[in-house]
């Protein structure tokens, strides 16, 4: 196939955490550089998540979370997505984490996290340069 | 910019830019002078603004005081609009507050870190919630499970407020709860806490945030539909002034808005309009404005751009006194008061080279000073990755004592007062905000606004212009997108939580299920649900139910079988 798909994005909130600026603007940076996003909005559980990523057909999933149970989620949701077999979805996570958890989230199955004051097209060019190696 | 500034200087004895006299008036001095240093250098750039966009001039005068009579229109303090300060001695009688909001793990952990703060001369304590409280599910609910004690403190039942203020002197310490949909529960629980504690209702202090209209536009921790949410809120305001005079119902806040990514303009004309909204609620319920509006407080965020922030404070007590005195009709001059909790700029810390994170917090701390805050909420330099460490929140206390006791900066009341710029920005901030709530108003208020995404849609353009000037680098956080050192290492007291307060709090809420008078429980609930289900005030039966042991998760989801729950529109 030499017709390239836009890559489809979900955004997502797990958990209880309100804070959606970052998520809000991820989505818009995603769906400015000419992706499909699909912004879940606040309150999601890890199995509604994998859902959407089911449903959705998504590429990449993005994780916002601020409320500090980052460590949670990233093995919850990584968990439920090998669990429901879906395979090759590039997962990243944003948000206030202390610098001692990256590493936790990452042996979950998060290929990266971006922390505060990380610039936008530094996260687009990341999903990019995957896409491009995929 | 030193260089500069040295070659300008060495230039001066022979090219003088002067005429050697004053010029008459502006339009000479900008022909004249202005032009001539401009030919040799232009300004820096094109356009100045304030953080919220306002065209900020090369100078201002006398002339851009706007007004027949200034002095009119800024008045003297602790007199109508109350421009100046709601107190005739402001800072020179009591300083302002000290109140670090603290929360996190069980009551206990918490009241740990409250004694820590007052051990170091916090004088005023502030709490902040985990998400199961904000949001009515107990310890053991399978949704909450993940997120207890983690920004905040658990809590589940009377119990768990009584060692959250066990040792606190409730009579001498005025504390400040911030929560909202759930607030019912926690003034409930305060009110039965300080009685115990021997205070009497008419002594009771403190505050409550408890402003569940920006719960939908910014912070997004509610349950029930706005409109039923709103009736929640007036409930509250009506029995707090009833059977606790002196303590603070509703704290109006526009520190989530701002955090959101609002500007100071929209940080502004949301929270008034919110504040305009209870009260005029409360009116329609047959409550005299009077009545309530003397005990509503608000709370600011006070971000980067130092005067904007100045002016934003005056602006916000001359606004509201003339909406509380003119568009409302209050008479009592106490309801025209915009007292304030005023709290430095999360977002503005940078999670690269905290330390610098220090500097910034001091001197948003001073613009809070300098604009007649009532009490103050200074951030810790590590807040951008974790909770914080217990050196970081000490160096955030030391730098309002600092301000306090070295920097006289307390000393005169509105110090920047009659300044031409602070004036001016006063007045605009002010017009700017009035034009909003009024279109607000014209758009059928501020639920109808809510529901429809109008502010929520404000809000999230004004953050992505903001991260667009951030990525250009037409704005600037030093360390992060300017003069970032690439190698750096972190340097790093890590917070950590306590793994077992989970099962702690389980543990204890269950038991406390168990050991119950139920029947008194079950009782007090459905007496919740009837009032809910009627317009009686609910407060009665909650503190009732209180008594008996209920939950927050328990109060709260009878309150769900009568109003429902609510999603608001996605808005990006």
């Amino acid at each position: 196939m030499n017709i390239k798909q836009p890559l489809r994005v979900v955004v997502a909130k797990p958990g209880l955490d309100g804070h959606d600026r970052g998520a809000k603007i991820i989505a818009r940076a995603f769906r400015d550089a000419g992706m499909e996003v699909i912004y879940t909005g606040i309150f999601q559980t890890a199995e509604m998540i994998t859902r959407t990523v089911i449903e959705e057909d998504a590429d990449v999933l993005g994780l916002s979370i601020l409320s500090g149970a980052h460590l949670h989620f990233a093995e919850e949701i990584c968990r439920a997505l090998r669990e429901q077999a879906v395979k090759d979805v590039l997962v990243v996570m944003g948000g206030i984490l202390p610098p001692p958890d990256i590493p936790k989230v990452k042996a979950f199955g998060v290929s990266e996290v971006f922390g505060p004051g990380t610039p936008t097209s530094k996260i687009v060019d990341y999903v990019r340069t995957w896409q491009a190696a995929r | 910019m030193g260089r500069d500034d040295e070659e300008r200087e060495a230039t001066k004895p022979t090219e003088p830019q002067s005429r050697g006299e004053a010029s008459p008036d502006r339009d000479t001095w900008e022909r004249t002078t202005l032009a001539a240093s401009l030919k040799k250098l232009p300004k820096r750039k094109e356009a100045f603004t304030t953080l919220s966009g306002l065209p900020v001039d090369d100078l201002y005068t006398a002339a851009d005081v706007n007004s027949s009579d200034p002095a009119k229109l800024i008045g003297f303090p602790g007199e109508y609009p109350f421009t100046r300060g709601v107190h005739p001695t402001m800072h020179r009688a009591r300083p302002w507050t000290i109140r670090q909001v603290a929360g996190f793990g069980t009551a206990e952990d918490t009241n740990g870190r409250y004694k820590y703060l007052l051990a170091h001369g916090e004088t005023g304590l502030s709490t902040d919630f985990d998400l199961p409280t904000l949001l009515g599910y107990d310890s053991d609910h399978p949704v909450g499970m993940p997120e207890i004690g983690k920004i905040g403190v658990a809590v589940d039942t009377i119990d768990d407020v009584r060692l959250l203020m066990a040792d606190i002197p409730l009579d001498q310490v005025s504390t400040s709860y911030t929560i909202n949909a759930s607030a019912f529960a926690l003034i409930g629980m305060y009110e039965v806490v300080c009685k115990e504690q021997g205070v009497a209702a008419e002594k009771i202090t403190g505050t409550c945030q408890n402003d569940i209209l920006k719960e939908y536009t910014a912070q997004n921790e509610y349950i029930y539909p706005p409109a039923e949410a709103v009736r929640l809120v007036v409930d509250t305001m009506e029995y707090a002034a009833k059977t606790m005079p002196r303590y603070n119902p509703v704290s109006v806040s526009g520190y989530h808005i701002r955090d959101a990514g609002a500007t100071a303009v929209q940080e502004l004309a949301f929270t008034l309009a919110a504040g305009h909204c209870y009260v005029t609620e409360a009116v329609k319920r047959g409550l005299s404005a009077d009545f309530v509006a003397p005990r509503i407080s608000f709370f600011w965020n006070i971000q980067n751009d130092f005067f904007e922030e100045i002016c934003k404070l005056r602006a916000s007590r001359r606004l509201w006194a003339r909406m509380m005195r003119d568009w409302v009709g209050t008479k009592d001059p106490r309801s025209w008061m915009m007292r304030a909790h005023s709290q430095t700029s999360g977002v503005s810390l940078t999670a690269q080279q905290p330390d610098n994170n220090i500097a910034r917090t001091a001197i948003q701390a001073l613009a809070a000073i300098l604009g007649g805050t009532q009490s103050l909420h200074t951030n810790s330099k590590d807040e951008a990755f974790q909770i914080p460490s217990e050196g970081a929140i000490k160096i955030a206390v030391r730098t309002q004592q600092i301000l306090a006791l070295e920097n006289r900066v307390a000393d005169v009341v509105d110090p920047l007062g009659g300044s031409y710029y602070v004036e001016n920005l006063t007045n605009r901030l002010e017009e700017e905000a009035e034009a909003l709530i009024r279109q607000i108003l014209d758009r059928g208020g501020m639920v109808a606004s809510i529901e429809d995404g109008f502010i929520q849609r404000h809000i999230a353009d004004s953050a992505a212009a903001f991260q667009r000037d951030l990525e250009t680098q037409k704005e600037f956080m030093v360390g992060m997108n300017i003069h970032i050192d690439p190698e750096e290492a972190l340097p790093f007291e890590p917070f950590e939580l306590d793994p077992g307060l989970a099962e702690r709090q389980i543990k204890r809420t269950q038991g406390i299920r168990r050991s119950r008078a139920q029947a008194e429980t079950t009782s007090a609930l459905k007496e919740i649900k009837q009032a809910a289900t009627g317009s009686d005030n609910v407060m009665p039966a909650v503190v009732r139910a209180i008594k008996a042991q209920a939950t927050v998760g328990e109060m709260c989801d009878v309150l769900r079988e009568v109003f429902g729950t609510y999603r608001g529109p996605i808005v990006y």
